[in-house]
């Protein structure tokens, strides 16, 4: 068995009185692809954010590599160096060129030398075709190219596990193939440990180790491999995928 | 209009025009200091300090600056603060402007969008961090207008100097009218200075706005 | 000192001649703001028309008053109206005056963006049922304008408000001179009057401004949701 990376043990949310999120556990060991499936409002995204400190629970645990995240914003701060996350929404920071805003964590938060993450952004750049546009500026950019820029912005902060939370959904579907690509590329080429929120289920099939399937704030499924998608065991889940049109 | 009444008082107004853009200057700096620090602090909801910064804004934009110049230099002697005009003008204004810029920063400081913040937290940010690089650029894009509305604002609130005997321009103009029985060419000359004096502020204000604007979002 | 507080605005009738400076400043900003409003809405109107020589005009009174401080248009109606049009009218209805043009400048501004901030589907939508000009303003845009422009309005209304406090310049008998003059009847007897005075009067204008100013906060909060 392989290192293990994030596990999530007993996590429950409120929204008040809303109990969004209930009695959330699995385990993610290194190397591996979680998907994160389930229809609009099961949770996925806010279990996501959770992972991170983006959004606090309200009982419950995460632990990062055995060891318990105490869930302070100083404590998540330092955690989020190692936890990548890129979004749906494709927000670079709009004043700064694509380099910059390559640059700016592993920089500022990291304290690393600029030449040196300046190298490896490069790389990095020139891994995803975007190695000409340097120096534009996000607006200067198409939606599916920021998100290329996004990934390689969380992964120039070498973390151990990238949280992706539906970042093919706001892109134009001629967009979609190139961003799956790269997903899979660094999942099959760099093994990294991956937790992805989507919808394109061919996708999910093609690339997952484990699925976790959300209604409602609840795991109706958990399930290693790909079994989910030839023999799902709810039927809330076989009607989820059906309408998925999968 | 006699015209040789006003080309003799020139020199006199010169003087009077240079105290108002200086004490305008040094105000404006100042209350932009005030302002941006008290907004940050309110943001961040720093425990003790953002309440304290909150009452203060609260008190200095809802107050007349009359009356808080009449209380730095009139009433502070009394429990031995004794202050030149010119000070009490300094600090009554930038105590104003502070609150006043503290709104405008406040203002473009809530409208950076959560998924920005949300970024820099998840690249490991911390609360400096994201002050930094993320929330102060781009809210102080969106606060301009506001600033530069405050900037306009203070320079003809330094008008109201002229209470305590501040010689500037407003100041100038009563004194000469009260020497003179001149209303009429003194009170065309005041006007005509401030129109010299935040015509060109305004153009540049307009100009800077839309140059930050587009180098922080491109539009 | 808690001895001269009391004796300085308790004894005799100085805390009711306070008040009555107050009220003095409330009705100026009140008469202000009803004249100003009225003529601001009429002037605001007037700059949504096509007319471009109507519009200039108009633009040209708007950026007078934003560049002309307060104080000096108090000074410009006092000494020019009674020198120059020998009009001798008292003090007080000079300030509603100079206030007033000057509260209509501002408003035009307000009203004007809140008219063309209504969408244009519903001018649209209202021209398609058929209504005439006026009514499309009457029915249509002025109410979803109002609306728009209630927390700048009332924003506007707490700076009137402060603005009264200039009012002792041209010799009205508002809050802050009656002030002065308790402070000059008492200063030999009680040296702290000073403080005490203004305090009080500080803290008056922050009881008038500062609900004024919550409310319009909450409106405008409410309109960004």
């Amino acid at each position: 068995m392989t290192e293990e990376i994030l596990r999530v043990e007993n996590l429950n949310k409120f929204y008040g009185d809303r109990h969004i999120l209930h009695d959330i556990n699995f385990t993610l060991h290194q190397g591996e692809v979680l998907t994160l499936l389930g229809p609009s409002g099961s949770g996925k995204s806010t279990l996501i954010r959770c992972l991170n400190g983006l959004e606090d629970f309200s009982s419950g645990a995460v632990y990062f590599k055995g060891e318990k995240i105490k869930p302070t914003d100083k404590n998540w701060q330092e955690i989020r160096q190692k936890i990548g996350m890129v979004f749906q929404s494709y927000d670079l920071f709009p004043n700064l060129t694509v380099m910059e805003n390559i640059l700016l964590a592993p920089t500022k938060v990291q304290k690393r030398a600029k030449d040196q993450v300046a190298q490896e952004a490069e790389g990095l750049l020139k891994d995803v075709g975007l190695e000409k546009y340097a120096d534009s500026y996000p607006r200067e950019l198409s939606g599916g190219q920021k998100q290329r820029i996004a990934i390689v912005r969380a992964l120039i902060m070498h973390p151990e596990v990238m949280l992706l939370d539906e970042v093919t959904a706001s892109l134009d579907p001629e967009m979609v193939r190139g961003i799956l690509q790269i997903m899979t590329k660094l999942s099959k080429k760099h093994h990294m440990t991956m937790i992805i929120v989507t919808h394109e289920m061919g996708f999910a099939e093609q690339i997952a180790d484990q699925v976790l399937f959300l209604e409602d704030g609840r795991i109706l499924e958990n399930t290693p491999g790909k079994a989910f998608f030839a023999q799902p065991k709810t039927e809330r889940a076989r009607d989820f995928l059906e309408s998925m049109d999968f | 209009m006699n015209w040789q009444v006003i080309s003799h008082s020139l020199p006199i107004f010169a003087q009077a025009f240079k105290l108002t853009l200086w004490l305008s200057l040094v105000g404006i700096l100042g209350s932009l200091i005030v302002g941006a620090l008290s907004s940050l602090i309110q943001y961040f909801k720093v425990p003790i300090l953002s309440q304290l910064f909150t009452a203060y804004v609260e008190l200095a934009r809802n107050t007349p600056l009359l009356i808080q110049l009449f209380f730095l230099y009139y009433a502070f002697p009394v429990i031995g603060l004794k202050m030149s005009a010119t000070t009490c003008g300094i600090i009554g204004l930038i105590f104003l402007g502070g609150a006043y810029m503290a709104e405008g920063f406040t203002g473009g400081f809530s409208g950076v969008n959560q998924t920005q913040i949300d970024n820099g937290k998840a690249l490991g940010m911390n609360n400096l961090q994201l002050a930094r690089y993320v929330v102060f650029p781009q809210g102080f894009a969106l606060s301009m207008p506001a600033l530069a509305a405050n900037v306009i604002f203070l320079i003809k609130e330094t008008s109201i100097f002229s209470v305590i005997a501040i010689p500037e321009l407003t100041n100038t103009a009563l004194d000469l009218i009260g020497m003179y029985y001149r209303s009429n060419e003194y009170l065309f000359v005041l006007v005509v200075a401030y129109a010299i004096v935040l015509i060109p502020v305004i153009l540049l204000l307009n100009l800077l706005e839309r140059r930050v604007r587009y180098g922080t979002f491109g539009d | 000192m808690e001895h001269s507080v009391i004796n300085v605005l308790f004894v005799g009738n100085n805390f009711a001649r306070i008040m009555q400076g107050l009220w003095t400043s409330v009705w100026i900003s009140v008469d202000s703001l009803a004249a100003g409003l009225v003529l601001g809405t009429l002037l605001g109107i007037l700059r949504t028309l096509p007319s471009k020589p109507l519009r200039f005009i108009l633009r040209l009174y708007l950026e007078f008053f934003r560049i002309v401080p307060t104080i000096v248009l108090l000074y410009l109606v006092y000494y020019i109206l009674p020198r120059s049009f020998n009009i001798s009218w008292p003090a007080s209805w000079m300030a509603i005056l100079a206030f007033a043009l000057w509260v209509a400048a501002e408003f035009s501004d307000i009203v004007r963006g809140a008219i063309e901030s209504v969408p244009v589907t519903q001018k649209e939508s209202g021209l398609a049922l058929g209504l005439s000009k006026t009514q499309l303003f009457r029915y249509v845009l002025l109410p979803q304008a109002v609306q728009l422009e209630l927390p700048a309005t009332i924003n506007l209304a707490t700076r009137v408000i402060k603005t009264t406090s200039l009012l002792m310049m041209i010799s009205i008998m508002d809050v802050i001179a009656i002030g002065q003059q308790i402070i000059e009847a008492n200063n030999q007897k009680y040296p702290t009057a000073v403080f005490w005075i203004y305090g009080l009067i500080f803290i008056l204008y922050f009881i008038i401004d500062y609900p004024l100013s919550l409310w319009s906060k909450k409106l405008a909060a409410k309109e960004n949701r």
